[in-house]
């Protein structure tokens, strides 16, 4: 028989879950904003200093500013400032659904070796001139260091197609990728003159400076093709965190989901190396951040993994341009740097457990 | 009425049969089998084959079930889970599954009635990874149950749970059983439970089936010997029920 008192219960469950989901909502709406005052912020910095006013009317009101500004905003700013977005979002997305599919906390696009493997690639092209595959001279390091990060993606996801392969075995794989790709790098360095040696160090330190629209658009289109597939998958995805009996249970293909999503990661985390060179810190900690503001649920980790990985980048991006006046330090070194604080204030003030 | 019967049912990893010669009569729905078997056995690998996670020979038959629905459920052994979700996310993941990403309210009642039956609403938003094996179990029983199963294969789901949950939880699911026509199987330890809850009983060992039928015929003194390797006493307790007295040593 249903008591009075099981009324009251279920409705609570049923209340107190609508204002779980609304929090989350709010949260991601906060991002959102966090990350557009980032990004005008982004543009306000450099060389020469403007008014946050100054770029929000560049952006919502162009033809009553001066043909400089409109410029400076529309050209030179505004595609590294949404490079740093797409960049962040890409890799954020690529390391929280690696570490979906391979239930670990340390999966990410740097820690499996992609990220080692890009750097190699563009090496590659930079000490030796050797191509992997044929393309102009100006396009050699970024397709050198796309091909390679997608063979190592690939290998990473044929290993993992293998009977008895576990996913333990897959971030063994994976950690041991970084070693060969770092030790040739380093093979590489050593054999290289004093001007690829600089190229190469610069190349591995990761840089926004080298921003297009093309670049952009490319990350951006990638993100917009990806995105969908995962969110389609999300209730599914989730489920994976559960278990693989459990995932199965459901009536989840487990093994396709994890091919299919692996085959789509490759893809979201290769670009973007392959553009700004190597970003580590963002692919790992993102989808952790995310993880720890939102949970598990993919109808809400994804977005906010997205945000997540964008803000961290844009936010980097700002100091990177702040810390010493004049000058834009590699991105690659402070998005660890702005990163680890926040990582280890979320950590210390997080009562819960996070993974 | 729904039912399933399984003929020459048996299972394969890759090359290896590790399952073989499974046969039962109807089990029909309403009405609870247990399956037991020394750790090992394949009791495991039965619940997977008839769920159709693995391949192996043989066929299971069903019916009455209805078409093209989520027919057979199986709820997997405890393992434990460092997910960051609620145990309300949770529930609610395992009735979501193939469907759109809008939750209704009638969804969420039902996730409240389930929790409400099985006594954890107030674990309801205790994070997964917070939970006891027991508690974990229970939960892992409201995934299952959400998404309505005709036939329901649950492995072990009380070998976490105190002697209360044990006994709250069997008696639950052969009500359940017994109100939903629903078939259970359900992998068992303690025979004691099988006899008193269970209609009918499958013994697997070394990967293959021993004996099926009714529950009294089938746990004997003579098959605690020989698979089990115990000396013991079958008796009727004052009820009139048969009860597992082990008071012999092992053979």
């Amino acid at each position: 028989m249903v008591t009075v008192a099981d009324k009251i219960a279920a409705a609570e469950g049923h209340g107190r879950y609508r204002a779980l989901v609304l929090r989350r909502l709010l949260l991601i709406g906060g991002l959102c904003i966090a990350l557009f005052l980032s990004v005008a912020i982004d543009m306000a910095l450099g060389p020469a200093n403007y008014a946050l006013s100054d770029v929000l009317k560049a952006l919502f009101q162009s033809s009553t500013v001066s043909d400089q500004l409109r410029v400076v905003i529309w050209d030179i700013r505004m595609p590294i400032a949404l490079m740093a977005v797409t960049v962040g979002a890409s890799l954020s997305v690529a390391g929280a659904q690696m570490q979906t599919i391979l239930a670990n906390p340390l999966a990410s696009p740097f820690t499996l070796g992609i990220s080692a493997a890009a750097g190699f690639g563009a090496a590659l092209a930079l000490v030796g001139g050797i191509a992997v595959f044929p393309v102009a001279t100006q396009f050699m390091v970024p397709v050198n260091a796309f091909l390679m990060a997608m063979l190592a993606a690939l290998f990473i996801h044929f290993a993992s197609t293998m009977r008895g392969v576990t996913v333990e075995t897959i971030v063994l794989l994976g950690i041991a990728l970084v070693f060969t790709f770092n030790a040739l790098l380093s093979l590489l360095e050593y054999l290289a003159s004093e001007q690829a040696l600089a190229a190469v160090v610069f190349w591995t330190m990761g840089s926004l400076t080298k921003a297009t629209w093309p670049k952009v658009w490319v990350t951006a289109a990638v993100l917009v093709v990806t995105l969908p597939l995962f969110a389609r998958r999300a209730w599914a995805l989730t489920a994976l965190r559960l278990g693989e009996d459990k995932a199965a249970s459901f009536g989840i293909n487990v093994r396709r989901l994890r091919l299919e999503t692996m085959m789509t990661v490759s893809l979201l985390a290769a670009i973007p190396v392959s553009f700004v060179g190597t970003i580590g810190f963002v692919g790992l900690v993102g989808p952790h951040i995310a993880r720890m503001l939102v949970g598990e649920d993919q109808r809400f980790f994804l977005p906010a993994s997205v945000i997540c990985g964008a803000l961290l980048l844009s936010t980097t991006s700002v100091v990177s341009k702040t810390l010493i006046p004049g000058a834009v330090l590699p991105i690659g070194v402070i998005t660890a740097l702005v990163g680890v604080p926040f990582f280890f204030a979320l950590i210390f003030t997080h009562r819960r457990r996070s993974w | 009425m729904v039912g399933l019967a399984l003929e020459g049912l048996g299972a394969r990893y890759g090359k290896r049969i590790v399952l073989s010669g499974v046969n039962t009569g109807l089990l029909s729905g309403g009405g609870m089998t247990a399956v037991i078997g020394p750790n090992a056995a394949g009791k495991s690998t039965l619940f997977k084959r008839i769920a159709e996670l693995t391949s192996g020979p043989g066929l299971v038959h069903l019916s009455g079930t209805a078409e093209g629905k989520d027919t057979i459920c199986y709820m997997p052994q405890d393992t434990g889970v460092n997910a960051v979700l609620t145990v309300y996310e949770s529930i609610l993941l395992a009735s979501k599954q193939g469907s759109g990403w809008k939750v209704h309210d009638s969804e969420l009642h039902e996730i409240d009635r389930i929790l409400s039956a099985l006594r954890i609403d107030d674990l309801a938003f205790r994070s997964l990874g917070e939970l006891s094996g027991g508690q974990r179990q229970l939960v892992s029983i409201a995934q299952a149950l959400v998404r309505k199963p005709e036939i329901l294969l649950m492995d072990e789901p009380t070998s976490a749970l105190d002697l209360f949950r044990q006994v709250e939880v069997l008696s639950f699911m052969k009500s359940l059983s017994a109100r939903s026509n629903m078939a259970v199987m359900i992998a068992l330890h303690d025979l004691n439970h099988a006899l008193r809850y269970c209609d009918n009983t499958i013994v697997i060992a070394n990967g293959t089936m021993i004996a099926s039928g009714p529950t009294s015929d089938v746990i004997t003194q003579e098959l605690l010997r020989d698979i089990y390797r115990v000396d013991a006493r079958i008796e009727n307790c004052s009820q009139g029920r048969p009860v597992i007295i082990v008071d012999g040593s092992l053979t």
